[in-house]
């Protein structure tokens, strides 16, 4: 696990097995989200795969309506939005995401700051199915 | 790193196609009718056989009209081959770019006269296959499978400015409305109506058509109305995003000592700074574009000059949160007082810091690779009192202009003087 390439192929592979990976430089400890082979805080390039925070705080979010192909062929559009954010991990890095758990038809009621936690989410059918970077809220 | 031109360049011509959508044009036909107006513009003629080289800003010709390789064909469509033509894309701020790279070029001493050039042709394809193609200028690796759009990036970092400083959907659409009164006045505006005159086209064509007639008690009332001006991206609605557009813009950029040559009233670009930044989530502060503060302190300090000199400014209101961050980061106001600056009518044609007097992106039409250039051909009128209607008064001896790519991965801005 440890030894793949510090790749885009090798974040969606971890994903795919609901794992949030990102780098850290071995040079510094900085935390790269997504994982980085160079670190931009130092030039370092001795890097190591690094399990992310699993829970953090949504940062910036929208709903939307007037949506992407890929997005719309997972069902969303104008009648049924769909809530995308950053979210800042606890003690890590921010991450963009779908936000899943809370009502896209009324944005007004998401809030900056909410608590959530890693999710995974599927889209595509067949040989496009993959796994995307998902958040939902805690529990209460 | 000196932050120094060796040599200056002025601007000595300037014309542009009316932006709008245009289904029987396509790019070249654009490029035509803006480098027509820009040989008309110029006070005592020129050859264009005496341009040196093209700098072409394009955004994705490729995707939008399944052509590649434009700036040779731009060349080739005004008889300037063999002259060298480069396309130069840094998404929406390609052509503010291509500016940057004909003065660079000019500084070098390589050419004395270039035409700076920005062209795009967005409205062959259906709304969705634009929104995708808009996505690449994003990273479609680790932003647009969250799924990310352009209007929601900017929604985000407009909900992450909400939450700071207080601002409400409402204070965007401040913006949207001054920039329709502005680009009601410009007949080469896409949208040439203002938010009222909007209203009233929609009235009258439901009589036409003997539908129900819709009654708004005021423009807020239209503008929250969710058939009249839907949401796009919460709290980004129709009238907070700039519009799918075709057109093109060409600008004719000399070597300072010869600009008087081509007219008596050149406009002389005195300040360029440009910044690069990562994608929207790896920043610090979403309320904020950081490319935008650094190519604008570097473009300050070439012109020596202080954002309180300048009289004018086109700033890149892709959406009209841009607009409000655009005017903090480049010091008109301080942080989180750019939304009360709008409110109060500060950026208004008659107010202190007139912004976007064009119409802006907004109302003017934003063809993303033709817009860096555009806002250029405003400069070029408002600074020579040629801007009619929209002039605003008094001597406007400093301008600025403002030219964004994608989040703010991408950011141009240069100054402007009339000696």
């Amino acid at each position: 696990m440890t030894d793949r390439a510090f790749t885009s192929a090798s974040f969606y592979q971890f994903l795919d097995e609901h794992k949030l990976m990102g780098t850290r430089c071995k040079a510094c400890g900085a935390l790269h989200l997504p994982p980085r082979p160079i670190c931009t805080a130092c030039h370092g390039e001795e890097m190591e795969w690094q399990a992310m925070p699993q829970r953090g705080k949504l940062a910036a979010f929208t709903t939307v309506h007037i949506a992407p192909t890929a997005m719309i062929e997972a069902g969303y559009g104008r009648d049924n939005p769909y809530c995308a954010g950053i979210v800042q991990l606890e003690g890590g890095p921010a991450v963009s995401a779908q936000i899943l758990g809370v009502d896209a038809t009324h944005p007004e009621q998401i809030a900056v700051g909410t608590p959530l936690h890693v999710a995974f989410v599927e889209r595509g059918g067949g040989e496009e199915k993959h796994t995307y970077l998902a958040f939902e809220p805690d529990e209460d | 790193m000196s932050n120094k031109l060796n040599r200056g360049a002025a601007i000595v011509g300037a014309g542009m196609s009316k932006f709008g959508a245009f289904p029987e044009l396509t790019t070249r036909d654009l490029f035509v009718q803006a480098f027509r107006e820009m040989r008309a513009s110029v006070d005592k003629g020129f050859d264009p056989r005496d341009i040196e080289a093209l700098y072409i800003g394009n955004f994705s010709s490729d995707l939008f009209e399944g052509q590649g390789h434009t700036a040779p064909i731009m060349a080739d469509w005004v008889g300037l081959t063999p002259r060298p033509a480069t396309r130069v894309e840094d998404a929406c701020a390609s052509s503010g770019v291509a500016l940057r790279q004909g003065l660079i070029a000019i500084a070098a001493g390589l050419y004395d006269i270039v035409l700076v050039g920005g062209i795009e042709k967005m409205t062959n394809l259906p709304t969705e296959r634009v929104t995708d193609t808009l996505a690449t200028a994003g990273d479609t690796l680790y932003e647009i499978p969250a799924g990310f759009t352009f209007p929601g990036f900017y929604a985000a970092m407009a909900t992450s400015y909400m939450d700071r400083y207080g601002a409400t959907p409402e204070t965007f659409m401040q913006v949207g409305l001054k920039n329709h009164e502005n680009g009601a006045l410009n007949d080469k505006a896409q949208f040439g109506a203002s938010i009222r005159q909007v209203m009233a086209q929609k009235v009258a064509r439901a009589q036409a058509k003997g539908r129900p007639v819709p009654t708004w008690a005021d423009e807020m009332d239209f503008l929250h109305d969710d058939r009249a001006n839907p949401v796009i991206a919460w709290p980004m609605r129709l009238f907070d995003c700039s519009p799918i557009s075709d057109g093109a813009a060409a600008v004719l950029l000399v070597a300072e000592e010869m600009a008087k040559s081509y007219t008596d009233d050149p406009i002389y670009v005195t300040g360029s700074g440009q910044a690069s930044d990562a994608g929207l989530h790896d920043r610090p502060d979403l309320t904020s574009i950081g490319a935008a503060r650094f190519a604008g302190q570097r473009a300050y300090e070439m012109a020596g000059v202080r954002p309180d000199d300048i009289k004018v400014a086109e700033v890149h209101d892709c959406f009209t949160i841009a607009e409000i961050m655009a005017i903090e980061d480049l010091g008109f106001f301080p942080a989180g007082r750019g939304y009360r600056a709008a409110e109060e009518g500060l950026t208004a044609r008659t107010g202190s810091k007139p912004v976007n007097t064009s119409g802006g992106l907004k109302s003017k039409g934003h063809p993303v690779g033709a817009s860096g250039a555009g806002q250029v051909i405003e400069i070029w009128k408002q600074m020579r009192s040629e801007a009619g209607a929209r002039q605003v008064s008094g001597d406007v001896d400093l301008a600025l202009t403002h030219n964004v790519g994608g989040t703010g991965q991408t950011c141009v801005v240069h100054i402007y003087e009339r000696r």
